[in-house]
C-alpha cells in the first residue's frame, strides 16, 4: 500500500532523468490493469455465462471453453414460453422516460431561479433541495403506500413516475444550478443590450451552453430511476412491475437456471450500462450533488 | 460571478422606492422556482409528518378499527425488541464496513489511475462498470453466480487450484453479512474512486513541483499536500456513501432476504409494514432512520456547502 502511495504523488510531475523511475511507472500500469480486470471480472464472467447452455454455466469446475448459444436469450425473452420481460421493461421505460422529463420540466427553471436571476437566500433553497434528499425514502413508504391504496393507484405505473420525479428532482437541481452558473452573465446582459428578448436569451444563447449539462442531468435521473426496487416492489404488482421487480422473480434458486438469471440481469442492466457510459465524464458530479466537479 | 448577481440582487429592494412593482418582479423572479419547490414539499416532507403521526399510534392493518392512540409506547417497543435493535446494530456494521473498505480501495484505485499509462481511459471505463449493473441484478451475479456452493465461480476457482479435496464453503450460509458487504462493496468501490480521482485531480500541480523542488519525498507529498488536501473529498465520499448504503435495500433483499441476522433497518420497515402489517411500528422504526439520517446529514451539507462555497468564491 506504502509503495502504491507514494510513487502515485508523484503522478502530475515527470521526472524522465530519474534511474528505475520509467520501470517502476510501468509497473504500476500493470497494477492498475490488474485492478480494472478484477474489478471487471465478475461482469465479464457473467456475459460469458449467459452464453453457454444451462448445463456448462453449472459445471464445478467452470468451463471456460464451452460452446456458445444464445438459448437463455431466448428464453429470457419468453420465446420458449414462460412470462415475457417485455411488460417489465416496458414499464420501466415509461417510470424512468417519463419522470425524467418531469424531473427537467421542473429543475430547469427552479435551476434558473437559483443561478442566472437568482431569488433572494437561494442558497438556502439549494439546501433545502438536498436536505430532502438525505433524509430516507423508507422512512416515507409506509403514508405513500396508504394513500396510494386509498386512491387506486397502487399498481399504478403513474405512481412511480410521481416518486421518481421527487427522488431525482434534488439532483436534478443541483446539477442544472453548477451547469448554468457556468453560463457568463455578460453574455446574457449583452444579447439584452443587443435588444433580445427573454425567450431570445434563453434559446440562443443559455440553452446551447447549458444542453450538454442537461443531457447529462437526465442520463443521471434516467439511472436511478430504472434502478430503484422498493417502491416499486411495494407498490406495483402485476400491471405496473417494473424490470428490477421483475428481477426478483430469480432471488430463489429454480434448478439450473445460471445462464437464464446472467442473460436477464445483463438486458435489464444494458440501458444502465449505455446512460452511464454516455454520462460517464459528468457521473461523478450528478452523484456527488454537484459538490464536485 | 454568481457572487456579485446575488448582492445586487439582494440590494434592490433598498434602492427601490415604489414597493408594488418591485414586490411584483421578486415574484416574477421566484415563479420559475415555485412548481420544483411544491411538488418536494407535498410529495417528500407530507409522507413523513405522516410516519411521525402514525408512529404514535398503535395501528395494525389487519384489525383497522383497533387504531388507539399509544403514546410512546411504539418506540419503547422498537428499541426494546431484539430483531428490531439488532437491525439497528446491522445497518450501522453493514454501513461502516461499506463505507471504509469501498473508501480505501477507492483511494488506492484513485492513486493508480491518477497516472498515465498506457490503456487509462480502458481501465477507468472497467473500474466504472460494477456501479452502472442494476443493483438487483449485481446482487443477483453475486449471490448466484459467484457464491453459490455448488457450482458458483468462487468455489469452481477453488477447486480449479485446489483440485478434488479443494475446500467448498457455503458463502452466504457461512457469512452472510459478508456476502451482503462483499457486494456492495464492489459496487461502491467505483463510486468513491470517481469522487477521490476528481480531488485528486484538483490538486494544485505548482505546489507539489516546488515541494519536491525543496527535496520533498514523495511519501512526505502524499503525507503533506495530498492528503490534506484529499480530506473533504474523503469526508464528502463518507458522508454520501453512508447516506446511500444506510438506505440500501436491494442487497439485503435480493442477497438473504433478511435473514441470517442481515436485516438492516430499511428491510425491516419493509417487512414490518408490508408483512406483519404493523403500521405503529413500523413508522416508529422510520423515524428512528430520520433521526439517524438527519445527524449524517447535518455533518454531510456542511461538507458540501464548504466545497459549494469555495466554487462560488472562486
Amino acid at each position: 500500500m506504502a509503495t502504491v502511495a507514494t510513487t502515485t504523488a508523484t503522478a502530475p510531475v515527470r521526472r524522465p532523468g530519474r534511474p528505475g523511475g520509467r520501470l517502476r511507472a510501468s509497473a504500476l500500469g500493470i497494477v492498475a490493469w490488474l485492478a480494472g480486470l478484477a474489478f471487471v471480472a465478475p461482469l465479464l464472467w457473467m456475459v460469458l455465462t449467459s452464453f453457454h447452455s444451462e448445463a456448462d454455466a453449472a459445471t464445478n469446475p467452470p468451463s471456460v471453453t464451452a460452446p456458445l448459444t444464445l438459448d437463455s436469450y431466448r428464453e429470457f425473452f419468453g420465446l420458449t414460453g414462460g412470462a415475457s420481460p417485455w411488460p417489465a421493461m416496458i414499464n420501466s421505460m415509461t417510470a424512468s422516460v417519463v419522470s425524467t422529463l418531469l424531473t427537467l420540466l421542473l429543475a430547469v427553471p427552479a435551476a434558473y431561479a437559483l443561478s442566472i436571476r437568482p431569488v433572494k437566500k437561494w442558497t438556502d433553497v439549494l439546501f433545502f433541495f438536498l436536505s430532502t434528499k438525505m433524509l430516507p425514502l423508507v422512512a416515507g413508504l409506509l403514508p405513500i403506500y396508504l394513500f396510494a391504496k386509498n386512491t387506486g393507484l397502487l399498481d399504478n405505473i403513474w405512481a412511480l413516475v410521481i416518486l421518481y420525479t421527487a427522488m431525482n428532482l434534488p439532483i436534478a437541481v443541483w446539477m442544472m444550478q453548477s451547469f448554468l452558473a457556468e453560463v457568463p452573465v455578460s453574455i446574457i446582459e449583452a444579447a439584452q443590450i443587443d435588444g433580445a428578448r427573454l425567450p431570445t436569451v434563453l434559446g440562443r444563447v443559455v440553452a446551447p451552453i447549458a444542453l450538454p449539462g442537461i443531457a447529462a442531468t437526465a442520463l443521471i435521473c434516467f439511472i436511478f430511476s430504472w434502478n430503484e426496487l422498493l417502491f416499486a416492489r411495494v407498490l406495483t404488482g402485476v400491471v405496473a412491475e417494473t424490470a428490477p421487480v421483475f428481477l426478483t422473480g430469480f432471488i430463489t434458486s429454480q434448478g439450473l437456471f445460471l445462464a437464464k438469471v446472467c442473460a436477464a440481469s445483463l438486458v435489464i442492466s444494458l440501458p444502465v450500462l449505455a446512460a452511464g457510459f454516455a454520462a460517464q465524464d459528468k457521473l461523478v458530479q450528478g452523484l456527488s450533488l454537484g459538490a464536485v466537479k | 460571478m454568481t457572487l456579485t448577481k446575488t448582492d445586487r440582487v439582494a440590494a434592490a429592494p433598498e434602492r427601490a422606492a415604489a414597493p408594488p412593482p418591485n414586490r411584483m418582479r421578486a415574484w416574477a423572479t421566484r415563479a420559475p422556482l415555485l412548481p420544483a419547490l411544491i411538488f418536494m414539499i407535498v410529495v417528500t416532507q407530507l409522507p413523513f409528518v405522516a410516519t411521525l403521526v402514525i408512529s404514535f399510534f398503535d395501528w395494525n392493518a389487519l384489525y383497522p378499527d383497533d387504531r388507539t392512540f399509544a403514546g410512546f409506547s411504539n418506540y419503547g417497543d422498537v428499541l426494546s425488541d431484539p430483531a428490531l435493535r439488532k437491525s439497528i446494530w446491522t445497518t450501522i456494521l453493514l454501513t461502516v464496513t461499506v463505507v471504509l473498505v469501498s473508501l480505501l480501495l477507492g483511494l488506492l484505485l484513485a492513486l493508480l489511475l491518477d497516472r498515465r499509462f498506457r490503456g487509462r481511459a480502458a481501465v477507468r471505463t472497467m473500474l466504472i462498470a460494477p456501479f452502472l449493473l442494476v443493483p438487483v441484478a449485481a446482487a443477483l451475479l453475486w449471490k448466484h453466480v459467484l457464491f453459490n456452493p455448488e457450482y458458483g465461480l468462487f468455489n469452481g476457482i477453488l477447486h480449479a487450484i485446489g483440485g478434488v479435496g479443494a475446500a467448498q464453503p457455503d458463502w452466504i450460509s457461512e457469512m452472510p453479512l459478508m456476502a451482503v458487504e462483499a457486494s456492495l462493496i464492489w459496487q461502491w468501490t467505483p463510486f468513491m474512486m470517481l469522487i477521490l480521482l476528481a480531488g485528486l485531480q484538483s490538486r494544485d500541480s505548482q505546489l507539489i513541483e516546488a515541494a519536491r523542488m525543496d527535496g520533498a519525498s514523495d511519501w512526505q507529498v502524499f503525507v503533506h499536500i495530498t492528503l490534506p488536501h484529499l480530506r473533504r473529498y474523503l469526508e464528502l465520499g463518507v458522508l454520501l456513501g453512508s447516506i446511500y448504503i444506510v438506505q440500501n435495500f436491494d442487497a439485503v433483499f435480493t442477497i438473504t432476504s433478511g435473514g441470517l441476522g442481515t436485516a438492516n433497518l430499511p428491510y425491516t420497515i419493509y417487512q414490518t409494514f408490508y408483512q406483519a402489517h404493523e403500521n405503529g411500528l413500523a413508522s416508529a422504526a422510520g423515524v428512528i432512520v430520520v433521526i439517524g439520517s438527519i445527524i449524517l446529514a447535518t455533518f454531510a451539507l456542511r461538507v458540501v456547502s464548504s466545497l459549494f462555497r469555495e466554487e462560488v468564491s472562486r
